[in-house]
């Protein structure tokens, strides 16, 4: 099993009190295979995926990555967490803009050790970005800033595949095709996928579906 | 990965050259002042070392003849048997160079060019003779009967050789100049007034009025002009590392969201800042060098006539120097980057994206900005209420402390004065387009409060020096009418010629005022003592800060004596007080002025002079005479008395020569007060072009409402100057309230003597054009950028794209 999330629970202090985003979640996924995660706005789908991603820490529970409990580990080794194993596609797409589009593909590849000759081109090649790759992104449109995000993540070949909204901001046509790329590219590389929608229609096409509602696996 | 990251960082300033550029030059310009003063100081150091260490001047006590005249032969052989280790000096000017002869045999170790060890001992005594100088002054000696020997060690202006090929050089037969006291004496010797009743021993000049100590107030003025430029400097480098980190706070999280742990970005970011400020220190050692070089002479003529001190007139190039240079360029930079590093530190990885550049200044920053103006201008206050009531008027590092107070209290308070000022406007504005000028206006402060601060620093410091230059150049200029009133000074060779001289004018002139003078020791402080005769001319012109009633007549009387300001502000001697003289006691009648002369000095009549110093014979005197006659009179006299050129000198050349002695003095303070204006109209430019790109977002929407881009670009450039005017309303007081500190408290500690204040308001209007000049012209490209910024840009901030 490559993830096994257990009693995870997760507040947050506000002005009116201690507000709890995820309370007691268990859940799992094993390699190679795709899950969609959706629920209301604030109800905790970012959060969960944050938690996993090691973007963030829990207050209780477990979050056991291959055998390792990301929740427990230090700043550094989480870091190391989302350098490695992981690969997070942000729905703000979260490029680099002072690099070319091919800079921004290899970026998490270089950082990981895993970039290899040609790959970026190939990745590119199969996103439709090969005549993007000199460009830099603020001179993409939104569809294809989010391919180069999605790219950046993959070419990283992590074992895990976090999404969140990753089509958010694309029109219905392409976020069909993003979503198709990321399946058939998670399925070539044998990671597993966990991605957070809103729509019906893309966690449909996704092997499993988890709702969350106010905190809890509905 | 280290690359990597690395390459994501400097990739940042490689699409952002202009903040790349802002941040270099800022550096640049501010480690350039810092370093051109420093350099200046450290040559002016190196030349006073120099001194003491080849000529023993002001290490040792030294003895030399009361009237001036030289020690025979025979009188040092009986010093020297009668047990006094002492070795002599001649010196003089041989081809308009100081020539000094020592005896190294004698002398104490350390003085002279070679060591006794040495094979070049030889050398030196031997053959023709060797004499050590500069390579100018060498070449200025020209060609001379001896071997020149290149020496950067020995004092500027200055050659040294052994005593005999001095002699020989000179054309003297016997007689030494003066003699160094080597230290370490035995216990039983008789005393000097017993073997030499003719010599006077000399104390090695202490802490009050070694040369060092004397030009040290003015590296003292120098160094805080350097320090205010590199803050203005530093202000800008401030406002571009600022700009940078919040337009790379994405990135950063960005960054870290892909697993770069926090501690390695950190550590790359200062890498990359270290490198930063490494190469904008080095360009600013270059451009320092160059200011150094270009001000130098000035500055060395400056000690020349002030102090006597001679530096050299061309740099060297110091490891020290260099490396503080550089030093202080990384300690700015890390000063400068401090908020924002602490800001990253603590920045939350999964807090909202935006940025914040032009909210940098805004809540709780902008609070503690206020509050920190606070308390820095009460303790400000707190130390001006301390030397008006309490007269704490002594001490250098009150008066600093006072104008840092002042001025970084005043930089802080700015933004929030000028945020009061806008809201007001913005209240009181009529018609949409005023209210959302006022309004943005506003919102853009943030982004140029540092720029704005930078401008006031410089334009108060401008203020503040200019009214200090000119209220001193003012006091001075009278002070010179009251005393040099005689028509005519001249100077004789010897006793028989003075005596010749004054036979000769006592029928051409009106009055001959004699210049004569005695070296004592009043409240522990050297006192130069001046014998003077009694005679309108001093009574008429000698304005007096303090004194008794009638105090020409009590020292008329021989009962009294008057002090100058220096020795009256550095003791505890006051009015009324008696001091004893020689075993003769004299009350201090008066205080006078007495600008331009570091040391203390005192007057009494000249009756009670003779009768106290019976050896010492007046060679300089003052005649009065109508002006018109002095041509006629200086004719004669060079005829009749065999004067040589130079003997005389009549009041408008003395006047002429003091006040150009003085005008050198400031020409640095005005060259680095006109950089500094300079560098904060650079800050505004840069802050501009800083924000001109992210003010596309609040322009766009206006634009689309009506107004042209010709129209907005012409807003900027008022805006620029509205604020650049706001900044001289404020520049204007604490302009005024420096110069007062400079006046009032850093001088007399400094100098000794207080200056009264005047006011300059046309200097004043002027340096505010300046300013507006200067804040217009950096406005300029900004706004035609604006006005030429193509409707697709301004169009992209209402597409989903941008």
């Amino acid at each position: 099993m490559l993830l096994d999330v257990r009693h995870l629970t997760k507040t947050y202090d506000t002005a009116d009190g201690t507000f709890t985003v995820l309370s007691g979640i268990d859940m799992t996924l094993d390699a190679g295979r795709t899950l969609a995660l959706t629920g209301e706005s604030g109800s905790g789908k970012s959060t969960l995926l944050h938690l996993i991603g090691g973007l963030d820490t829990p207050d209780a529970g477990e979050i056991l990555l291959d055998g390792a409990d990301v929740a427990a580990m230090d700043d550094a080794a989480r870091a190391k967490v989302r350098r490695g194993t992981v690969g997070v596609v942000f729905q703000q797409f979260n490029l680099i803009p002072s690099l070319t589009v091919a800079a921004n593909i290899g970026f998490q590849a270089r950082l990981a050790g895993r970039d290899a000759p040609g790959a970026t081109e190939a990745l590119a090649d199969k996103l439709g970005l090969t005549e993007q790759l000199s460009k830099y992104p603020e001179q993409l449109s939104g569809g294809q800033q989010q391919r180069v995000a999605i790219a950046r993540t993959l070419a990283a070949k992590p074992r895990l595949v976090l999404a969140d909204e990753p089509t958010g901001n694309l029109d219905e046509a392409t976020a069909a095709n993003v979503l198709d790329l990321m399946r058939d590219l998670v399925t070539e590389t044998g990671a597993a996928l966990m991605m957070v929608t809103h729509s019906d229609a893309l966690a449909s096409r996704m092997e499993r579906r988890l709702h969350l509602a106010q905190g809890r696996i509905a | 990965m280290n690359r990597t990251i690395l390459s994501a960082l400097l990739s940042h300033w490689w699409r952002n050259r202009m903040q790349l550029f802002t941040l270099l030059a800022g550096l640049a310009l501010a480690t350039a002042l810092w370093s051109g003063v420093q350099a200046i100081n450290s040559e002016a150091r190196a030349s006073y070392d120099a001194a003491a260490q080849t000529l023993g001047e002001g290490q040792y006590d030294q003895i030399r003849r009361s009237d001036g005249g030289l020690i025979a032969d025979a009188t040092y052989i009986d010093l020297r048997r009668a047990g006094l280790r002492v070795s002599p000096v001649i010196e003089d000017r041989l081809n308009g160079v100081r020539l000094v002869g020592v005896d190294p045999l004698t002398a104490p170790g350390g003085i002279g060019p070679v060591d006794v060890t040495n094979d070049d001992f030889n050398a030196f005594l031997t053959g023709r003779g060797q004499v050590y100088g500069t390579a100018a002054a060498l070449a200025d000696v020209g060609e001379i009967d001896a071997d020149k020997v290149i020496s950067p060690d020995v004092a500027p202006g200055t050659l040294l050789t052994d005593i005999a090929v001095a002699q020989r050089l000179l054309d003297r037969a016997d007689g030494f100049d003066r003699l160094i006291v080597v230290p370490g004496q035995t216990l039983l010797q008789p005393a000097l007034a017993d073997i030499a009743p003719d010599l006077t021993r000399q104390g090695a000049q202490g802490a009050d009025n070694d040369l060092a100590q004397l030009t040290d107030s003015f590296h003292l003025n120098l160094t805080a002009f350097g320090l205010l430029s590199f803050a203005v400097g530093i202000f800008i480098v401030n406002g571009a590392i600022g700009l940078a980190f919040e337009q790379r706070r994405p990135v950063v999280r960005t960054l870290r969201a892909l697993g770069v742990p926090l501690d390695r970005l950190l550590w790359m970011t200062a890498l990359e800042l270290c490198v930063f400020a490494l190469v904008a220190g080095g360009i600013g050692v270059a451009m320092g060098y160059g200011i150094a070089s270009l001000l130098l002479p000035d500055v060395a003529a400056t000690l020349r006539g002030l102090y006597g001190a001679q530096v050299a007139g061309t740099l060297s190039i110091r490891p020290l120097w260099w490396l503080s240079s550089l030093a202080i360029a990384l300690g700015g930079t890390a000063l400068a980057a401090g908020a924002a590093f602490w800001r990253l530190y603590h920045m939350p990885l999964l807090a909202a994206g935006q940025q914040r550049a032009l909210a940098m200044a805004a809540g709780r920053s902008a609070r503690w900005q206020a509050w920190s103006a606070l308390v820095l201008l009460t303790v400000a206050a707190a130390l001006v209420a301390a030397v008006a009531v309490a007269g704490l008027e002594q001490g250098l590092v009150a008066g600093f402390a006072m104008l840092a107070c002042l001025l970084i209290g005043a930089a802080l308070a700015l933004p929030y004065l000028l945020d009061r000022v806008l809201t007001l406007g913005q209240a009181m504005a009529r018609g949409v387009l005023p209210q959302w000028f006022w309004a943005d206006t506003r919102q853009q402060l943030p982004g140029l409060s540092l720029a704005l601060m930078a401008l006031l620093l410089a334009m108060s410091a401008n203020i503040g020096v200019s009214t200090m230059v000119s209220s001193f150049r003012q006091t001075f200029v009278d002070f010179l009418d009251q005393r040099l009133a005689a028509e005519l000074y001249v100077t004789a060779e010897d006793a028989a010629q003075a005596q010749a001289l004054q036979t000769f004018t006592a029928t051409r002139t009106r009055a001959i005022l004699p210049i004569q003078s005695a070296e004592i020791t009043l409240a522990d402080t050297p006192v130069s003592l001046l014998g003077a005769r009694d005679d309108t001319t001093y009574r008429e012109n000698w304005a007096f800060l303090a004194s008794s009633p009638a105090p020409w007549d009590a020292i008329a009387a021989g009962e009294a004596i008057a002090i100058n300001e220096q020795l009256w502000r550095r003791t505890a001697l006051d009015i009324g007080q008696e001091v004893a003289i020689k075993g003769r006691t004299f009350a201090i009648a008066a205080v006078y002025s007495d600008y331009g002369n570091p040391l203390g000095q005192a007057i009494m009549t000249e009756p009670a002079f003779q009768g106290l110093f019976p050896e010492v014979t007046a060679l300089s005197f003052g005649l009065r005479l109508p002006a018109e006659d002095v041509p006629d009179l200086v004719a004669e006299m060079e005829q009749a008395l065999g004067l040589p050129e130079g003997a005389t000198i009549d009041q408008s050349g003395i006047k002429a020569f003091s006040l150009g002695v003085f005008d050198r003095t400031f020409t640095v303070t005005t060259a680095l007060n006109i950089l500094t204006l300079a560098v904060a109209g650079f800050a505004i430019l840069m802050s501009l072009l800083t924000l001109a790109t992210m003010r596309l977002p609040q322009l766009a929407p206006v634009w689309a409402m009506g107004l042209t881009r010709a129209g907005l670009g012409r807003l900027e450039l008022v805006r620029a100057l509205l604020l650049a005017t706001l900044t001289a309303v404020v520049a204007l007081p604490l302009g005024l309230a420096l110069a007062w500190v400079l006046l009032s408290v850093v001088n007399v500690a400094a100098f000794g003597w207080k200056l009264p204040m005047f006011l300059y308001p046309l200097d004043y209007a002027r340096l505010g054009l300046f300013a507006l000049i200067a804040a217009a012209l950096a406005a300029l490209w900004p706004a035609i950028r604006l006005a030429r910024t193509p409707p697709a840009d301004l169009l992209k901030v209402f597409s989903n794209e941008r």
